[in-house]
């Protein structure tokens, strides 16, 4: 009887869960396996949907192809330069925010505005900020001429000048997401450690070391791990700045290398897209869970 | 160290949009606090004792008056040169931070001359975790402290420093009842220990009362009284402390003065002397009441809770302001609950009487004795 009510039970239990199970399956868990199977079909033929052998052919070739190597280099400095400028300005300015009275609703949403604008018309706004054409120059060209320096071509310039871009507005367009999240963290740190900080004499900047980092150190991280993962999959705002061809610009990230192998015009080639697609997800995989690693140590729950 | 509050007095600005008046959290404070004293700031919430001791601790600033320690004026001194302790109603012990990092954090703050070596640290943290007894949790985290230890974290950090003022916010309100009996003799041994003058905050009239050498009644930022909590409660100001102080609390009449005689509704209930005819409030403390047969003043029997030492008597009188009169007799008194009434004569030291208008005591001392 007992048994009986038990697997009663949990019939009723997968029941609930069915819906959710089979949307995540289907759209999920079997075309991640479908990735995988592809990345190892060598000389997969779309058309004839037939393919040669099975080997890390693919990889290899994904490995060895420039262009993913100029993906895989222009990626990893985008998250090596952006990750951890855009939280340290954005743990800046939610401090800030958090410490002035006057005007602070009004700074609050003039930090927010990147956030509900559209990527790609921001994308757009930066490219005429930036570019320098034949006949006339930008207006970051201007305020560079103006201090003496000579104009450079941000958008088809040399590769520092766009890496300097891409790193600029990206930070520019992750900010407000993060800033968001740590102002409402700040506030909700209990004021009165503070007042007891304050009554031993603690320095500011110890204050914000050994009390108001700790505090709000759990929100910091998720901001870090989701950061990684959204700068490892950055692409539409690559397009935004410098359109769609962006193996000849040099531009092109690892979703970039994906989407061209699939649909580019050298596309057509699924099991170069998965390969790659599949490093991806390795590389991401690897570096979440170092962070989780160095988190143990110092975040406070 | 001796504290000197001088007409001391913080208004708060009104909120909102419409111009509020501000508010008088504070208003014209004097006192003289001795050397060593423990004293207990007491009153309902809202009173303005939190206000006074932010004012005390450098956290507030004063709208007016002044602060002295000892003879120094510290009025404009921030809090961290005043060389107080601070212990936070929810203790604010910082919560990724051991025990031993927690009372350690306010002598990292040292620096200069006064600057102390990591041994150093360690002695004097361990002696102030002597001193509360909590010496052998110094490697857990608040998290997995009772409330009872956090308390004493706390405190520990808040003497670690030698302050020469020790402030506590409500330091009991957050323990059950009877850690609350414990942590209060705790808090008076560690007091006598170390001879610091300290100021704590309460609602709690028995908590006060209890451990205090004198006790301060607040009521809407005004002090009501400042005394020793015995004559205090024996001699209460007004109708306010009265009714503050004491469990069960006083019990409050209608009553009125004619011909040398209290009256309360029809009864003719105690001589008093050298008082003009008027009418007053009557408070009588529920020790006040002696079971007598014949006693001149009657109330309509409730019932009888027996307490085993006392027995209190539950009554009700019209007079009364409160539809119950509680008093407490020695139990070798045997109260009929059949007769539906009962008779009191009153004990003329335990009857306070206050004017209507006012609501301030009305001295009847010389009578005293006649009954």
């Amino acid at each position: 009887m007992k048994r009986k009510k038990r697997l009663n039970d949990n019939i009723k239990g997968w029941l609930y869960l069915l819906p959710a199970l089979l949307f995540l399956g289907a759209f999920m868990v079997y075309p991640l396996i479908d990735v995988f199977v592809y990345s190892f079909e060598e000389g997969y033929h779309s058309a004839s949907q037939t393919y040669l052998g099975i080997g890390a052919y693919n990889y290899s070739y994904v490995l060895h192809d420039p262009y993913f190597l100029q993906a895989l280099q222009n990626t990893f400095l985008l998250v090596i330069i952006t990750v951890p400028l855009s939280t340290v300005i954005a743990i800046a300015v939610s401090v800030g925010l958090n410490s002035i009275k006057a005007l602070r609703d009004f700074f609050q949403t003039v930090y927010f505005l990147p956030y509900v604008t559209n990527t790609l018309a921001v994308g757009l706004v930066f490219m005429i900020l930036f570019r320098k054409t034949p006949y006339s120059d930008g207006f970051i060209n201007l305020i560079i001429r103006f201090f003496g320096g000579s104009s450079v071509d941000f958008i088809e310039g040399p590769y520092w000048a766009k890496m300097f871009v891409l790193c600029f507005y990206t930070i520019w367009v992750v900010m407000p997401f993060k800033i968001l999240i740590l102002t409402s963290a700040l506030s909700s740190v209990n004021q009165d450690y503070y007042k007891a900080a304050k009554v031993d004499g603690t320095s500011r900047w110890r204050t914000f070391i050994k009390i108001t980092l700790p505090m709000i150190s759990p929100m910091v991280f998720y901001l870090i791990i989701t950061g990684f993962i959204g700068a490892f999959k950055a692409y539409s705002d690559v397009v935004a700045l410098f359109g769609t061809n962006l193996n000849a610009a040099g531009m092109n990230t690892i979703v970039g290398y994906v989407y061209d192998m699939l649909y580019g015009d050298s596309g057509g080639y699924p099991s170069y897209a998965s390969a790659a697609a599949i490093l991806l997800f390795v590389i991401v995989l690897t570096i979440t869970c170092i962070n989780l690693l160095g988190s143990k140590k110092h975040v406070h729950y | 160290m001796k504290i000197v509050l001088q007409d001391l007095t913080k208004k708060f600005p009104g909120r909102g949009r419409k111009k509020r008046e501000e508010v008088v959290a504070v208003k014209d404070f004097s006192f003289e606090i001795p050397d060593g004293a423990l004293v207990g700031l007491l009153g309902p919430s809202g009173c303005g004792k939190s206000t006074t001791l932010n004012l005390i601790s450098g956290l507030e600033q004063p709208t007016a008056g002044k602060i002295f320690f000892g003879n120094e004026d510290v009025t404009d001194l921030p809090a961290e040169h005043r060389g107080i302790g601070l212990v936070f109603q929810n203790y604010a012990l910082y919560p990724h931070l051991s025990v031993k990092q927690n009372i350690t954090f306010p002598l990292e703050n040292l620096k200069g001359k006064d600057k102390l070596t990591k041994a150093q640290m360690n002695e004097k943290a361990l002696e102030a975790a002597h001193l509360v007894q909590i010496q052998d949790l110094m490697e857990r985290k608040p998290g997995e402290l009772s409330g009872g230890q956090q308390q004493r974290v706390a405190i520990a950090r808040a003497l670690v420093k030698n302050p020469s003022v020790l402030l506590l916010d409500e330091p009991l309100s957050n323990l059950d009842a009877r850690l609350r009996l414990q942590t209060r003799e705790e808090i008076r041994r560690i007091q006598r220990e170390t001879k610091i003058t300290t100021i704590f905050v309460t609602h709690d009239q028995e908590e006060a009362m209890s451990i205090s050498d004198l006790i301060v009644v607040m009521k809407e930022g005004v002090v009501q009284q400042i005394g020793k909590p015995q004559d205090v409660y024996d001699n209460p100001a007004n109708l306010f402390v009265a009714k503050f102080l004491g469990t069960p609390p006083i019990n409050v009449f209608h009553g009125e003065i004619r011909d040398g005689m209290l009256h309360i509704g029809e009864e003719a209930v105690l001589p008093v002397c050298r008082t003009e005819n008027q009418k007053v409030f009557v408070g009588i403390r529920p020790e006040g009441f002696i079971v007598q047969e014949d006693g001149p003043f009657s109330c309509a029997l409730k019932g009888v809770e027996v307490m085993g030492r006392d027995i209190s008597v539950l009554s009700s009188n019209e007079a009364s302001l409160n539809p119950t009169v509680r008093s407490i007799v020695d139990s070798r008194h045997r109260v009929d609950t059949g007769s539906g009434r009962v008779r009191f004569a009153l004990n003329p030291r335990k009857v306070l009487l206050f004017t209507k208008d006012t609501q301030k005591r009305i001295l009847t001392a010389a009578c005293e004795v006649s009954i």
